[in-house]
């Protein structure tokens, strides 16, 4: 018995939602650029658990919450404004689009802005010990992603502004949201290596 | 959501002339210079991708034959220990990333939206650019071997070796840098395989329709996604020891030697799977057409191939056997190394059966895939006995892993993209290679490969320890080298005579037609070779045969009837399992940000070589403006509020 | 108690060795004792599956007429036999018991190589250096603790444990007849074991690449009767005697100049330690890391240019004058 496929109804056209190459096509470079923060945290891990003399890793004790704990609440509002500026597009709000992209943009400055700070302020430097390798390398890699995903926002912002998108063609929001919420997601992973595992036992 | 105001009722029509020329204007790449760096045509980056592999596969052979007059008998001093070491690890280096790889990636390319009724790869751009990006690292990693400073530890590249302490000249630089910038290349190669699978096939083809070659490059691509930030990774963390004074490899200040194998190799063993399955895919699909019948346990072996894939990430440790890890941790990935040898059963045992099974036809592709089957079998033993853990640590680090790979890897690549080269040559060039010609190519690329390698089983299970430029007589390896080196010259004039084949039968080999072979698959449903759209209409597809369906006995496939996507460059797309079409999507036209992508990465890289921070920044910069420039939201490709114009 | 395996009935052991000294299928200690049978066992079944599958290919190929090649664009028949999928069920069965079995052997001869059957006799720690072995026997008592170089003696039948320290980059530590490899790596410390069942001589090799000279990173291992070992320790340990000889004095001063900052020689100035120890380098069968015979000029033409020899290694061309050379070689001479 043979099934033959519908096919000749009415398709839509374009790059719309998860049905836009660009989208699948992010969600794969998140995976390839998770594994990579897999395996740069898998590196401090592994390097953790070497032997090391008492009180070298973290090197200067347990990094202070006091920068990076404000930082890493800055970074999750931004994220909020990205699902609210999507949320507004999704019902054709153009002004609240731009709105929101541009309030996520400038979140993602500040955390760029504090974490330039926190670098600052360190008693080592790069080239230091392994932690201070591995602590500037794995933070310095997550700013990376983040100035990516500010110029990223601030072209949405622009293209917003210009009227490009409406309640169905915003397949760019869609997919540069994503990102964001992707880097967003991996600073919680840093955030938790480098701030919470000394606090759980993890250090020499 | 409601997509209302941005559809359309597709128009379902036959295959015409009229259409054809209608779809050649809309879809054929301007002729000219533009044209060939501008165009996006799968078909024309998959036979770059081949021929810039092959290239490669020539220098990397002649780099081997020349260490192999090195050590075609004892305390021979043709070259120096820093010359043999520099050939022996590009050699290395050349053959699994720049070759190996890359070839399969290149007949991926040109096959895939052949196989799966589409009318390019998902994301076109992406494609140009992992090519340039191909290019532009194997140029980088040779311009850095033909000005001395090749690398020079091995294709492994251990630490301390590699540390600048022990290798204080740039030769570790450049292989590093080009190795990063040679996997971008490969992981947004993989992107586009993957999402092509998901999202180009044609209506109907279900994923249990999909030929074995897609699920071979799928699991491939899938594993290389994961994989290849492990590589990466490691060689930047080396430049950073190397060029910031970093402390991740360098023991005495807290560094690990060992991080560096376990980086390297959670990569390396996925990539040797990703380097063969698909080229297991070729023999799973081209075989059955000399056996006349579908292959046997289609089910079973696309489960196989997945599963060899999934395994291989978890036997990684099997090339760290006699560091001293505790022997429970190893005696794990012992028994999974073992193990593995399971799935790849399924496929000996499927092709052998197709054959029993069959009526042999007896071309030249036959003999490279039946051929294979043995290779296959003498490359999986040889790594299921390395694989006892024991008997590793007597047999690691000698010949006998040399004679391993080499018969996993010309046995499972070469000899399969050899006859996949017989095989589709007609469908790519609308010519036959020739038949004779053919043969004697076939049987001095068998019998000196089998001559040049069969013997360093013999050799390393005699003591014979590798990446040695020379050894002592009265080892008992003398006569063995010397017939490898024989061998290996032999061989060498077998691939000179693909060669000659290929060049010569490109002007003047016998018409091939639509279907020379009466093949089965869709690639063979248009002409030879396909025109710039592939497919005047969308096929629909109701089995893995569409060919055959007359034969076999079942029908409702439509190679000529279907969507016929006309207005602009157009292709359907459809749901990931089932293939039913939810949307018409809209492909880009022929443009240059590939290339100038490329060329800033390339740019980039050159100045993290030459600590020329001034061309980091601005190559940064450019490249940029020019995915600012690439993205930019197209009314053409419906990515606008604005209904998307007819092209 | 142990048996002569087949191989070694059949060949002979010293006459296996003496033609192919690396070779490690069959054994001449207690690991090489448990290791050869599964060597020869999983060896034997590839030979038997590549044999099995070549002959099944060629039933399936010839079993039946094929077809010659035909024009371009023939329309063949295609069929559809049943049948085939018992091919993969007793194929991927019959493969998965026999890979099963090896698992559990491996396992069973994993356990037997882990650890000896009683306590090592004797402890020595090697240090793995570009291109040559840093050999030195620990002890209880630190007047017992000498190192030396390149040549390793131990008590046959009787287990020794040997602690293995990376000294620069990655090398590993291997003697085919008595047992596997263990890498010697940097910043951790391997541990191995080895045992000899009868006195006799067994090389070894470096077997990680470890740079330029990699090649000529050989070893030999000497086993001894416990008495004759014993002797031997005690000799080690021995500084040379002083001697008269003009010539000697004057080797041994020009040694202690220009050979001292990286050599050593018990109880004497030169107390170097980036290159081998050269206390008693006249008891040792080989030179330069297992490449040369110490007998005839082949130390005095090592000495006059180790870099044609062994192009790469520290060891630069001395400069020394010719009367300088021969009494060092005649000092060198007195190092028994």
């Amino acid at each position: 018995m043979v099934e033959r496929t519908p096919i000749a109804s009415a398709l839509p056209v374009g790059a719309i939602d998860t049905r836009a190459t660009g989208w699948w096509a992010m969600i794969f470079v998140i995976f390839t650029e998770a594994s990579l923060f897999a395996y740069l945290l898998f590196s401090y891990f592994y390097l953790a658990v070497q032997p090391h003399t008492a009180g070298t890793f973290p090197e200067g004790g347990t990094p202070s919450l006091d920068l990076a704990l404000p930082n890493t609440i800055i970074l999750l509002l931004s994220s909020v404004a990205v699902a609210w500026a999507q949320l507004n597009i999704e019902k054709n709000d153009k002004r609240h689009l731009v709105w929101g992209l541009g309030i996520a943009a400038v979140l993602g400055m500040a955390f760029l802005v504090v974490q330039y700070f926190e670098w600052a302020q360190k008693p080592f430097g790069l080239a230091s010990s392994t932690y201070s390798s591995l602590y500037f390398t794995i933070t310095g890699f997550h700013m990376a992603h983040v100035v990516v995903g500010v110029l990223v926002l601030w072209a949405l912002f622009f293209w917003s502004a210009k009227g490009y998108f409406n309640r169905v063609r915003y397949a760019h929001i869609h997919i540069g949201g994503l990102y964001w919420h992707f880097v967003d997601a991996v600073w919680l992973a840093v955030f938790f290596t480098f701030y919470i595992t000394p606090l759980l036992g993890m250090r020499a | 959501m409601s997509t209302a105001g941005y559809e359309r009722v597709p128009t379902v029509a036959v295959e015409s002339g009229i259409e054809a020329e209608r779809l050649r204007r809309i879809w054929e790449t301007e002729p000219g210079l533009f044209g060939w760096f501008a165009t996006v045509d799968h078909k024309k980056i998959g036979i770059r991708y081949i021929v810039t592999a092959f290239a490669f596969l020539i220098a990397g052979g002649v780099e081997a034959l020349i260490f192999r007059l090195q050590l075609a008998w004892p305390d021979r001093h043709l070259l120096s220990p820093e010359q043999y070491d520099q050939l022996f690890s590009t050699h290395g280096m050349t053959m699994i990333f720049l070759y190996a790889g890359p070839v399969l990636s290149g007949f991926s390319n040109y096959l895939w939206p052949l196989l799966l009724g589409a009318r390019d790869m998902a994301l076109p751009r992406l494609n140009a650019l992992s090519y340039w990006i191909y290019l532009a690292a194997g140029i980088f990693l040779y311009a850095a071997f033909a000005l001395g400073f090749g690398p020079n530890d091995g294709w492994f590249n251990y630490v301390p070796y590699a540390a600048r302490a022990y290798n204080g000249g740039p030769n570790i630089d450049f292989y590093a840098l080009g190795i990063i910038l040679l996997g971008i290349s490969t992981t947004v190669g993989s992107i586009n395989f993957v999402v092509t699978f998901l999202r180009l096939r044609a209506p109907g083809m279900s994923i249990n329709r999909v030929p074995i070659l897609v699920w071979g490059t799928l699991t491939a691509s899938a594993a290389n996604i994961f994989a290849i930030p492990a590589v990466s990774l490691a060689f930047f963390l080396l430049w950073m020891d190397r060029n910031l004074g970093t402390h991740f490899f360098d023991v005495p200040t807290g560094g690990s030697a060992l991080l560096w194998q376990h980086l390297f190799w959670m990569f390396g063993h996925p990539w040797v799977y990703a380097i063969v399955l698909p080229a297991m895919g070729m023999v799973s699909d081209g075989l059955p057409v000399f056996c006349r019948r579908p292959l046997v346990g289609y089910t079973v072996v696309a489960l196989a191939t997945v599963a060899t894939m999934v395994l291989g990430f978890g036997v990684w440790v099997h090339h760290m056997f006699a560091t001293g890890l505790p022997s429970v941790s190893l005696s794990f990935f012992s028994a999974a190394s073992i193990i593995i040898a399971v799935p790849s059963a399924v496929g000996v045992f499927a092709w052998i059966a197709t054959i029993w099974t069959g009526r042999p036809v007896f071309t030249t592709p036959f003999l490279f895939f039946a051929s294979f089957i043995v290779l296959f079998t003498i490359g999986g033993v040889s790594g299921y006995m390395t694989g006892s853990l024991p008997v590793d640590w007597q047999l690691t680090d000698t010949y006998f892993v040399v004679a391993h790979i080499h018969y996993v890897l010309i046995g499972i690549n070469v000899f399969p993209v050899a006859g996949a080269i017989y095989f589709w040559f007609p469908k790519f060039t609308g010519r036959m290679l020739d038949e004779r010609l053919g043969r004697w190519n076939f049987w001095t690329m068998f019998v000196g490969f089998n001559l040049g390698f069969f013997p360093m089983h013999i050799s390393g299970l005699l003591g014979m320890p590798r990446r040695v430029y020379t050894f002592a007589d009265g080892m008992g390896w003398d006569w063995l080298n010397l017939v490898t080196t024989l061998g290996s010259f032999v061989f060498a004039v077998g691939v000179l005579l693909l060669i000659v084949n290929v060049v010569k039968s490109y002007r003047d080999g016998a018409p091939a037609g639509d279907n020379p072979w009466d093949a089965p698959t869709l690639e063979w449903a248009t002409s030879s070779p396909p025109p710039p759209y592939n497919f005047v209409v969308i096929p629909t597809v109701q089995s893995r045969h569409p060919l055959w369906e007359d034969r076999l006995g079942s029908d409702g496939s439509t190679p000529h009837a279907g969507l016929a996507l006309d207005h602009g460059k157009e292709t359907v797309g459809t749901t990931p399992v089932d293939a039913m079409p939810d949307i018409i999507l809209r492909m880009p036209k022929d443009t240059l940000t590939p290339l100038i992508l490329a060329a800033a990465l390339l740019a980039l890289f050159t100045g993290l070589a030459f600590h020329a921070w001034w061309l980091v920044t601005l190559a940064v910069i450019a490249a940029a403006v020019d995915i600012f420039i690439w993205l930019w939201p197209e009314r053409a490709l419906g990515e606008t509020a604005e209904p998307a114009t007819d092209g | 108690m142990q048996t002569l395996l087949p191989m070694e009935a059949v060949f002979g052991v010293a006459s296996a060795r003496a033609d192919t000294p690396l070779e490690y299928l069959t054994g001449a200690g207690a690991k090489a004792d448990a290791t050869v049978p599964l060597t020869w066992g999983v060896l034997i079944v590839s030979i038997a599956v590549i044999v099995v599958i070549a002959l099944l290919l060629a039933g399936a190929i010839w079993r039946r007429p094929g077809i010659a090649v035909q024009p371009v664009g023939t329309k063949l028949g295609v069929a559809q036999e049943e049948g085939g999928a018992n091919w993969l069920w007793i194929g991927v069965g019959i493969s998965s018991i026999v890979l099963l079995a090896t698992v559990v052997w491996t396992m069973a001869v994993l356990a037997e190589v882990s650890r000896p059957a009683t306590k090592p006799a004797v402890t020595i720690e090697i240090t793995g250096k570009q291109w040559w072995w840093q050999v030195r026997y620990l002890s209880d008592d630190p007047a017992r603790v000498f190192t030396t170089a390149n040549e390793i003696h131990i008590p046959a039948g009787q287990p020794v444990k040997f602690i293995l320290v990376g000294g620069d980059v990655i090398h590993s530590f291997w003697v085919p007849a008595l047992g596997g490899k263990t890498d010697l790596i940097p910043g951790q410390t391997n541990e191995t074991w080895l045992e000899a069942r009868a006195p006799g001589t067994y090389r070894g090799q470096c077997t990680e690449y470890c740079g330029v000279e990699h090649a000529h990173m050989g070893l030999v291992v000497v086993a001894q009767a416990p008495a004759d070992f014993r002797a031997w320790w005690a000799h080690q340990l021995q500084s040379p005697a002083a001697n008269a000889n003009g010539q000697v004095a004057a080797g041994m001063y020009d040694f202690n100049v220009h050979c001292g900052s990286c050599h050593a020689v018990r109880g004497t100035d030169a107390a170097g330690s980036l290159g081998p120890d050269l206390s008693h380098l006249m008891t040792r069968g080989t030179i330069a890391a297992g490449i040369l015979p110490n007998r005839g000029d082949a130390l005095a033409r090592f000495i006059e240019d180790p870099q044609a020899l062994k192009p790469g290694i520290l060891m630069q061309k001395p400069e020394l004058s010719q009367a300088e050379l021969t009494d060092i070689r005649a000092y060198l001479a007195t190092l028994n």
